[in-house]
């Protein structure tokens, strides 16, 4: 029963997983950019979260829509005032230029908060849990997340596959130019799409705050989970990544079940490393990206 | 430095390839009698400045590595934290483990990294460009994580090295400099002989067109191979020299990410593509940590800003604007035609592309 327990666990937490995934798998295929700063861009919205919480002593639910708010006109400024200057330059600029950035944020997090762990605390949502029997029961709150990155991960599918914009995505990062030549400002969509992507992870920041701590560090290893659940899954593929990340996820809490809790995130990076090793284009991959 | 490598007589007139001019010779030998001076350095300079020293070497060394990969194999890595931290581990285990005197642990340590760099990069070359660079920050982690998790070093919070310690200060200090100062000179020495050599002809070619390079019979996984094997011996080798210097290992410092943002920023704020980029990297670095260290997170944050800077709007680096004005070259291996119009006097014709900084 502890391990079934330790599989339910390891599939919520690769919700989570997948919900940062899916913003560094998108702005990777629309505009060909590896955000090394991804990681800290999740980390940003729990501390806007925070700072909201402290604000308006409201519970930290309520802050999700405006920390979406706020993460998407930072995504479309950082993207209109810098980044659109390195897109299509090259791979190099934009990991030195995102490597800088990362480097950056981190400092100036640890600089306005220190390298104390923080908690938003949302009342007693995050004690009550579904008993399926004496041994297995399962916490509301990381159903709520689970949840939660089910509906934004379709939502996303959806807003790719039926919508103007979404077309516009689409149709860039199939071929920029001829994109351009149709009327669509690149620079503008481009800009959207960073919007997009830090809005939907600030979901996830925002959530990951309630459910742990969380410090100005911990960026790394988020960008490292997203890239893995990406990997996994196979570029190009919505539904790889939500399948990455639950691999991910379950990687490591089954591994922290059977050698304790020590190895649970290495059993986790051993398992991208085997799929890197025998399947490297992922399990579900769509398209041989190269 | 061959001055004529060849000269080919076309229709009367006289041609020669020269790589160096003669104010390279001069600078050459200026060079040689400030490395005269830096090598007896520890015998009057005193030990607060021989340590600093040793930081300053042991970074120009890591930023030429770094060079190395990103400005001629084209390999971005933010991963090299990881053979680092294990060339430190490394040294504790031949040092206090098989007692075998440190400063010939450092070349074991070396070796170790070189074995650790091969598997790792059959791993990480898979992925390609800002993936691949990620691929690399993965391995780093796992290898933090392993060596976090061995009882024996002390997991999370590290061990002492008993060897380094037993030195005393008066051999400690001036053999972690000497080895230091080494690193730094094999480094520059290991890119410039390498790229004067068929392998380097491979790497330009490749660097400059991975495509046209691979149809022209260049083994392109064969030549990223070895650079990327070279760069982790040569970081597993600072990483070790560090051991000794700091006395101390620990998990969370030797596989430190601020490994990556010194050699990467220091690099790119210098130039990448150059030998003498880092150089004047390292030295702008050494000027900003002198003066801000104390306000902490503030110098990350200006050394991330500058390197930002630096690559959107001067890709080549601060060396690489020099050259622009200048077009002079400290460590030339452009190879440049020249056409003889008389005996002595050589005006130049065309120079090969792809070696000018940007």
């Amino acid at each position: 029963m502890d391990w079934i327990n330790a599989a339910v666990q390891g599939i919520l937490l690769g919700g989570l997983y997948a919900l940062f995934a899916t913003g560094l798998a998108l702005v990777f295929g629309t505009m060909r950019l590896v955000n090394l700063a991804h990681g800290d861009l999740t980390v940003l919205p729990a501390y806007v979260a925070l700072m909201l919480v402290n604000a308006f002593r409201f519970n930290p639910f309520y802050s999700i829509p405006i920390t979406m708010v706020v993460m998407f006109v930072v995504g479309y400024l950082l993207q209109r005032g810098l980044l659109n200057l390195i897109v299509g330059k090259g791979d190099v600029a934009g990991v030195i230029v995102t490597f800088g950035l990362s480097i950056v944020i981190q400092n100036a997090l640890l600089l306005a908060f220190t390298a104390n762990s923080q908690g938003l605390d949302a009342g007693t949502v995050e004690n009550l849990s579904i008993k399926v029997n004496d041994r297995l029961a399962i916490g509301w709150l990381p159903l709520i997340i689970f949840l939660m990155s089910l509906v934004v991960i379709t939502g996303l599918q959806m807003f790719l596959s039926r919508t103007k914009m979404g077309r516009g995505f689409r149709a860039i990062s199939d071929d920029t130019d001829a994109a351009r030549l149709m009327g669509i400002n690149t620079k503008h969509v481009w800009a959207i799409a960073m919007g997009v992507a830090l809005g939907i992870v600030a979901i996830g920041g925002v959530m990951m705050g309630i459910r742990t701590t969380f410090d100005p560090l911990l960026g790394t290893q988020r960008l490292i989970y997203a890239f893995e659940a990406v990997i996994i899954g196979g570029m190009g593929s919505g539904w790889g990544t939500l399948l990455g990340g639950v691999i991910l996820g379950l990687s490591q809490t089954l591994g922290a079940q059977a050698f304790g809790s020590a190895w649970s995130i290495l059993v986790g990076h051993v398992v991208f490393v085997a799929i890197l090793a025998f399947r490297p284009q992922g399990l579900l991959a769509k398209t041989v990206t190269t | 430095m061959n001055a004529k490598a060849a000269t080919a007589e076309t229709g009367g007139r006289q041609f020669s390839v020269h790589v160096a001019t003669r104010t390279n010779y001069m600078i050459l030998v200026f060079g040689v009698l400030v490395l005269i001076v830096l090598a007896v350095f520890p015998l009057f300079g005193g030990i607060p400045w021989t340590r600093r020293l040793v930081d300053f070497f042991t970074l120009l060394a890591l930023a030429q590595l770094w060079n190395l990969m990103l400005g001629y194999a084209g390999i971005i890595s933010v991963g090299q934290q990881g053979l680092i931290g294990m060339g430190s581990y490394a040294l504790w285990f031949f040092a206090d483990v098989l007692h075998i005197n440190p400063f010939i642990s450092v070349v074991f340590a070396g070796v170790g990294g070189a074995i650790i760099a091969l598997p790792a990069a059959a791993l990480v070359f898979r992925l390609k460009g800002g993936y691949l660079a990620i691929g690399t920050w993965v391995i780093a982690e796992i290898l933090r994580l392993i060596v976090a998790n061995i009882k024996r070093t002390g997991g999370g919070s590290g061990i002492t090295i008993q060897a380094a310690t037993q030195l005393g200060t008066e051999v400690r200090v001036p053999g972690t400099y000497w080895w230091g100062l080494a690193s730094a000179m094999l480094s520059m020495g290991v890119i410039y002989f390498l790229l004067r050599s068929r392998t380097g002809l491979a790497l330009k070619a490749m660097r400059d067109n991975d495509l046209a390079a691979e149809s022209s019979g260049v083994n392109l996984w064969r030549a990223k191979l070895y650079t990327y094997v070279i760069a982790g011996a040569g970081c597993a080798v600072v990483g070790a020299i560090v051991a000794i210097h700091l006395l101390r290992v620990q998990p969370a410092a030797a596989f430190s990410i601020n490994w990556t943002a010194y050699m990467l920023f220091i690099a790119v704020i210098g130039g990448v593509g150059t030998i003498e980029g880092p150089v004047i990297g390292t030295i702008i670095y050494f000027v900003l940590r002198e003066t801000t260290s104390k306000y902490g997170e503030w110098y990350f944050i200006i050394l991330g800003l500058l390197a930002i800077v630096v690559t959107v709007w001067s890709p080549s680096g601060i060396y690489g604007y020099i050259y622009r004005k200048t077009s002079f070259l400290l460590f030339p291996l452009q190879r440049k035609l020249a056409y003889r119009d008389e005996p002595g006097r050589a005006t130049p014709v065309a120079a090969e592309s792809g070696e000018t900084p940007g």
